[in-house]
């Protein structure tokens, strides 16, 4: 019932746009934020224009919308499957992507846009096989929440077999550039992918928030669920594609990001926020924050290498995660 | 208000049926009580109400409708029903948990407005939760969440209210004091659906008691026509002898050892 104080908002999304400004400000060629505004208007040096216009930008806009799709998928999946351990890549959706990369890569197909399309192609697969799965197991046209858990969870250790298949007698490169994929990151950034990941997110995350209220009565169990008026089955069905197609997204963006879908929504509601509908939306917020600073953690610790993002995205994470795990104790 | 009519529900893989055609109603300003033995299909009566179980054969209606007929938003906004099973995954303030009972009214985006407001401040006093309106519902005791759950349901303003084992996990004074809520809801003229194992407390409150045995309703009535010795222990397969309550004259069931009889 309480209205939740605007300001925090206001105040979360200050921070990330000032990071976000402060990453394509950090590299290489220091930045100084006057000069990156400038630059993103089109003003001052040509050659500072372009590095912020074509490559920095899109870089961090990429981990804007990977870390705000695994939030919000996140978010939406815990209240629905009433699990805080549920998380996008634990229903098989980070495996079906990668077990589709891996064939694009195996199979030398190694353009940016067609692993892109292998990865989603797999997500989707991974999450409608999950679907099925669980429906096969459970009693029929139910949606069980544990059911559904299990069955994304089988695919996921399904889809491993498959990649190891795959790469046991690959070449050297093929292993590698399939384990770099796998290790996430947003490198290798365009605005076209910028673009077609913003637009999941938009449509996606949309329709998790339009639905959030739904999210909020499923939380409590199947049958209160339908006691207050919600279809379960469909409702949970439609929750899980919508989330699970939204972090495929961000895996055929940017690989796999680990563990942001898992804590971001712990971050959150550590914050005192309960109802779904600003859950997903803080999850937004808070998994773009975390993207935009692992993914500028991981490309200047060590310059001129870089760190795999979905490593630091977890170095980050686990700490806070104990932390939040002895406070709800 | 709310009528089983020859109401017959299967699990599937099973030949015997958990209903085996049903028929009663729950009307209005009454407290109908249905008990049973274990496994007499109690719980499935609640599961075929909510939908979570199909119906192979009958009907339930609910004002007059049939249940197919009305969305499942429009059944939510008539009928109240509390599960045995219910529990939030990730704790909530008890305000913010009753709340939750505007559903079937708001929608997925209506804002609560005064009157919503107002159904949740009304809901917590009538249940007696308003004094920890803001405490977690994970710190609270089995009979303070058992009340927080019944404002829930009141905070819909059904015309019916239906609970399953509501009184689980209660204490003498906390079921009690649920009874006599139970009794001023049905006062108010709503009717009150209940599913209970405490037969005596049900002989005292009820207007009338359904005795389920394996799906079927063996006896139907006032609680001195249903509270009959042998009847009650053909069903409940244990011998007892039925006395009156000292305090209001109810029929009360007082179950004997085994060994005892004869």
């Amino acid at each position: 019932m309480i209205e939740h104080r605007r300001w925090h908002w206001v105040a979360l999304t200050g921070v990330l746009l000032l990071l976000c400004i402060i990453a394509v400000g950090v590299g290489a060629i220091a930045i100084p934020p006057r000069a990156v505004l400038d630059a993103i208007g089109g003003y001052g040096d040509p050659t500072i224009v372009s590095i912020v216009r074509y490559l920095r930008m899109p870089r961090v806009l990429l981990a804007v919308f990977v870390g705000a799709g695994l939030g919000m998928s996140g978010g939406a999946l815990q209240g629905t499957l009433r699990n805080g351990l549920a998380e996008p890549y634990l229903l098989g959706v980070s495996g079906g992507a990668a077990v589709g990369a891996v064939i694009a890569f195996t199979a030398h197909l190694t353009s940016n846009s067609v692993i892109a399309l292998a990865a989603f192609a797999g997500a989707a697969g991974a999450v409608v096989l999950a679907l099925l799965v669980a429906r096969a197991a459970g009693a029929v046209g139910r949606s069980d929440p544990r059911t559904l858990l299990m069955a994304g969870v089988v695919i996921g250790a399904f889809a491993n077999a498959v990649i190891m298949i795959a790469l046991a007698n690959a070449p050297a490169n093929t292993v590698r550039g399939a384990l770099w994929w796998m290790m996430g990151s947003v490198a290798d950034s365009s605005w076209s992918g910028v673009g077609s990941l913003a637009g999941y997110v938009a449509i996606g995350g949309g329709m998790l928030i339009y639905w959030a209220r739904e999210i909020d009565i499923l939380s409590l169990g199947d049958e209160p669920a339908a006691a207050l008026g919600v279809n379960v089955d469909s409702a949970t069905r439609r929750i899980y594609l919508l989330a699970a197609l939204l972090a495929g997204a961000t895996v055929a963006a940017a690989g796999l990001i680990g563990f942001v879908g898992l804590i971001v929504p712990h971050i959150v509601r550590a914050g005192g926020i309960r109802k779904h509908r600003q859950l997903v939306l803080g999850s937004a917020i808070i998994g773009a924050t975390l993207v935009v600073a692992a993914d500028l953690i991981a490309r200047t610790i060590r310059p001129p290498g870089e760190l795999p993002l979905g490593a630091v995205t977890a170095i980050l994470g686990v700490p806070f995660f104990l932390g939040q795990l002895r406070r709800t104790r | 208000m709310i009528r089983f009519e020859d109401v017959v529900v299967r699990y599937p893989g099973t030949t015997v049926p958990a209903l085996a055609g049903v028929s009663f109603d729950a009307v209005a300003g009454k407290i109908t009580a249905v008990a049973g033995p274990n496994g007499s299909g109690k719980s499935t009566l609640i599961r075929a109400l909510i939908r979570r179980q199909p119906i192979e054969r009958g009907s339930i209606y609910i004002d007059g409708d049939d249940l197919n007929s009305l969305s499942t938003q429009e059944t939510a906004k008539r009928i109240a029903v509390t599960p045995q099973r219910e529990e939030p995954a990730f704790p909530m303030t008890v305000d913010e948990y009753v709340a939750l009972g505007r559903f079937p009214r708001l929608g997925l985006w209506r804002s609560p407005d005064a009157a919503d407001h107002n159904a949740v401040v009304a809901a917590m006093q009538k249940a007696g939760v308003a004094m920890f309106a803001s405490r977690r519902t994970d710190t609270l005791s089995g009979g303070e969440w058992q009340r927080v759950r019944i404002a829930r349901a009141l905070a819909q303003e059904a015309r019916a209210i239906v609970l399953d084992e509501p009184t689980t996990f209660l204490d003498l004074a906390h079921e009690m004091s649920l009874f006599e809520l139970l009794h001023s809801l049905a006062e108010d003229g709503m009717a009150v659906l209940l599913i209970s194992h405490q037969l005596n407390l049900v002989a005292r409150f009820a207007d009338t008691i359904v005795l389920l045995h394996h799906g079927n309703v063996v006896a139907t009535g006032a609680p001195a026509d249903v509270m009959q010795a042998s009847l009650l222990e053909r069903v409940y397969e244990w011998p007892l002898v039925i006395s009156r309550d000292p305090a209001v004259g109810a029929p009360s069931l007082v179950p004997l050892r085994r060994s005892t009889t004869p």
